[in-house]
């Protein structure tokens, strides 16, 4: 079967949705080389129409594309790199986000936000690897971090295909993950549904993005003491809160783990809403970055202060310390 | 003067007498508390929006600002469902759920007040060229204060316009003030300087005059609607109330009685109602009393909305969001 990469899922995404919708359009910084290369070919097969090179006006574009969607358009933005979503914040949250409610459902605001390499990108220091999904999550933003190819593929055309705003995080270090399938099967997938990528009856990995691929990996480690069901939202906004209660009411413990700050992040969400729903057979437990974390430049110190598999395995073993 | 020369005199003292009278009637309002948060009086402003929307076809777009009463009323919403929306009410043009500062109505090109100073103008220009792009083209205006002139996005927003030619009118209402503070100590070089330094044509119009103001923006439409993208007025007006309602009951100290005298000389109801025939003058004065009987009458009669209604519309896709309490 032909190999897939994450990368080349969002640009295969992106043309398909172009083609099938004319009012899709494409803007943002270097968008027509494609220096991130999500975007690559489609300048020249859907012309300068429908591929805006911007200049550097992320708020500028971003309230121009509100317009544009309000008008009957599509646009879909490509976000260099995440800290422009902290630049263009308040025109995603308070004008893209809250037209249909304030105008009383008068119009819909159909703007696709792409942040592809957003979390860490290796050596990039303290303003280009952030990962503030947890921020559009809490605002009711809709929010996407896909974790494989496949999945990258059906939520962007979701999320392109959404009447709402959508943010897109494709983590950095998920671009290069390679997946065996047939390309035939690349479909939609709906937002709001989490994925079961290994199904245990211990323990429930909750895991944003990236990291489900080191939830799968810690999971294969212990599969000889542990059994890990790893559970991927996929959507954190709106989040699959039915799908997950059902994992942890099988497994009756939680763990989490999750690329944003502890303080207000998604894990403390996802552990107080379970909390709730289930009876938990051991302290829930989460592994993310620390409180009000700022990404330092040495090797060393930037993977000090993201989440780990080691970090993860212990949270594990704890949880499964006391088994019934 | 020729018989449509006289119509469009009428036609604009209408609607400038549309909008103070409007302005009067919600300044009783919100003294009864039916208004709730106050508003933000366009009060001798009038002349601009009714100048830049007659030039305006009704599927031209606008955008308005938290000053907005004008706009909306202008570019031709109803009244009574403007008066509504003030209110709270369901029958409201948001149904209720934008009030004051977000009033909006599509069906008449009014893609909302915006209560963020300087937001719009990027807003509009996004609508125009999207228009353009699906073919089916109209010129957006787009209104702001002069306080908005040193907000970075919308001097982005006049770089993208002038790069990509797109139909927007910007119509900087320049007041004078932005709340407290004089513009001749927030703006650096010129207000229409910044619209220069994009290669946008730019002139400064009297702002108290609708003719005017109408007589700019025709020229301003007639080279969007030729391909020659955006153009700039600045348009000279006078505040001629509070900032907000709430100085009503905080006095705030900015402007001295003999400086108030001074901004209300020229009033723009007067000057447009000078070139009409005192009986039609008349006439018209008597009409705008009924639609705006008619207004407060349907607001105050109309209900409520339901507060479990209160998320309705969150979502265009109809997801539901958890409720703040319960599991
Ligand atoms: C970006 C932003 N900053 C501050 C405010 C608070 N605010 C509301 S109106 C206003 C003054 C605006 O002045 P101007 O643009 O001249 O318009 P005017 O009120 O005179 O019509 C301010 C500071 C706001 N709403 N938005």
């Amino acid at each position: 079967m032909p190999k897939l990469s994450y990368q080349k899922a969002l640009n295969r995404a992106l043309a398909d949705a172009m083609t099938a919708d004319e009012t899709v359009f494409v803007l943002g910084e270097d968008v027509r080389v494609a220096a991130s290369n999500v975007t690559a070919g489609l300048h020249k097969r859907f012309g300068d129409d429908r591929v805006l090179d911007t200049p550097l006006s992320e708020q500028g574009f971003t309230s121009f594309a509100t317009g544009a969607a309000i008008a009957g358009m599509r646009p879909v933005i490509e976000f260099q790199i995440p800290a422009l979503l902290f630049l263009s914040f308040e025109q995603i949250t308070n004008h893209a986000h809250k037209f249909s409610l304030m105008t009383g459902g008068q119009c819909t605001v159909p703007v696709t936000y792409v942040v592809p390499g957003s979390g860490s990108r290796t050596g990039w220091a303290g303003q280009h690897s952030d990962h503030p999904y947890s921020l559009f999550a809490h605002v009711g933003v809709k929010t996407v971090v896909p974790a494989t190819p496949a999945d990258a593929y059906g939520l962007l055309r979701s999320a392109i295909a959404d009447p709402d705003p959508v943010v897109v995080f494709a983590p950095s270090a998920a671009l290069g993950v390679r997946e065996d399938l047939d390309f035939g099967t690349l479909a939609p997938v709906s937002l709001g549904s989490g994925r079961i990528h290994r199904h245990g009856t211990d323990v429930t990995v909750v895991a944003v993005g990236h990291h489900v691929h080191d939830a799968v990996a810690v999971a294969d480690d212990l599969a000889d003491s542990v059994s890990v069901e790893v559970f991927d939202p996929r959507t954190l906004y709106p989040f699959d809160w039915d799908g997950l209660t059902e994992s942890v009411s099988r497994t009756g413990r939680l763990v989490v783990i999750d690329d944003s700050n502890r303080m207000c992040g998604l894990a403390g969400e996802v552990i107080a809403t379970i909390s709730e729903r289930v009876r938990l057979a051991a302290p829930p437990a989460r592994v993310t970055r620390p409180d009000g974390a700022v990404l330092p430049f040495s090797l060393e110190l930037d993977r000090s202060v993201q989440p780990s598999r080691a970090q993860l395995a212990d949270a594990v073993a704890i949880a499964v310390k006391e088994r019934p | 003067m020729t018989a449509s020369t006289v119509d469009i005199a009428v036609s604009l003292y209408r609607t400038v007498r549309l909008i103070r009278r409007f302005e009067e009637r919600a300044l009783e309002l919100v003294r009864s508390g039916d208004i709730v948060g106050g508003i933000h009086p366009c009060i001798g402003q009038e002349a601009v929006p009714a100048g830049v929307c007659a030039a305006l076809g009704q599927d031209d777009l606008v955008t308005g600002t938290h000053r907005g009463h004008g706009h909306v009323l202008a570019k031709g919403a109803d009244p009574a469902r403007m008066m509504a929306e003030l209110t709270g009410r369901v029958t409201g043009l948001n149904k209720g759920r934008g009030g004051s500062m977000h009033a909006a109505d599509f069906g008449v090109g009014v893609l909302g007040a915006n209560a963020i100073v300087g937001a719009a103008g990027a807003i509009a220009t996004g609508a125009a060229w999207a228009r353009q792009r699906l073919g089916t083209p109209v010129v957006a205006a787009t209104f702001f204060g002069d306080g908005a002139v040193n907000e970075g996005m919308l001097l982005e927003t006049f770089n993208l316009a002038a790069l990509w030619r797109v139909p927007v009118v910007f119509v900087c209402e320049n007041n004078g003030w932005a709340t407290t503070m004089r513009v001749d100590d927030a703006v650096a070089g010129s207000i229409t300087g910044r619209a220069e330094a994009f290669g946008i044509p730019a002139s400064t119009v009297d702002g108290q005059d609708a003719a005017a103001v109408l007589a700019a923006t025709r020229e301003a439409v007639a080279r969007a609607r030729a391909g020659g993208g955006p153009s700039f007025l600045e348009c000279r007006t006078q505040r001629f109330e509070a900032h907000h309602t709430f100085e009503h009951a905080v006095r705030l100290r900015y402007r001295t009685d003999e400086e108030l005298a001074l901004i209300r000389a020229r009033d723009p109801l007067d000057i447009q109602g000078a070139r009409l025939d005192a009986a039609v003058r008349a006439d018209v004065d008597s009409e705008i009393e009924d639609v705006l009987g008619h207004a407060v009458e349907f607001a105050l009669a109309s209900e409520f909305p339901d507060p479990l209604t209160a998320l309705d519309h969150l979502y265009a896709s109809g997801l539901r969001p958890r409720p703040g309490s319960g599991v």
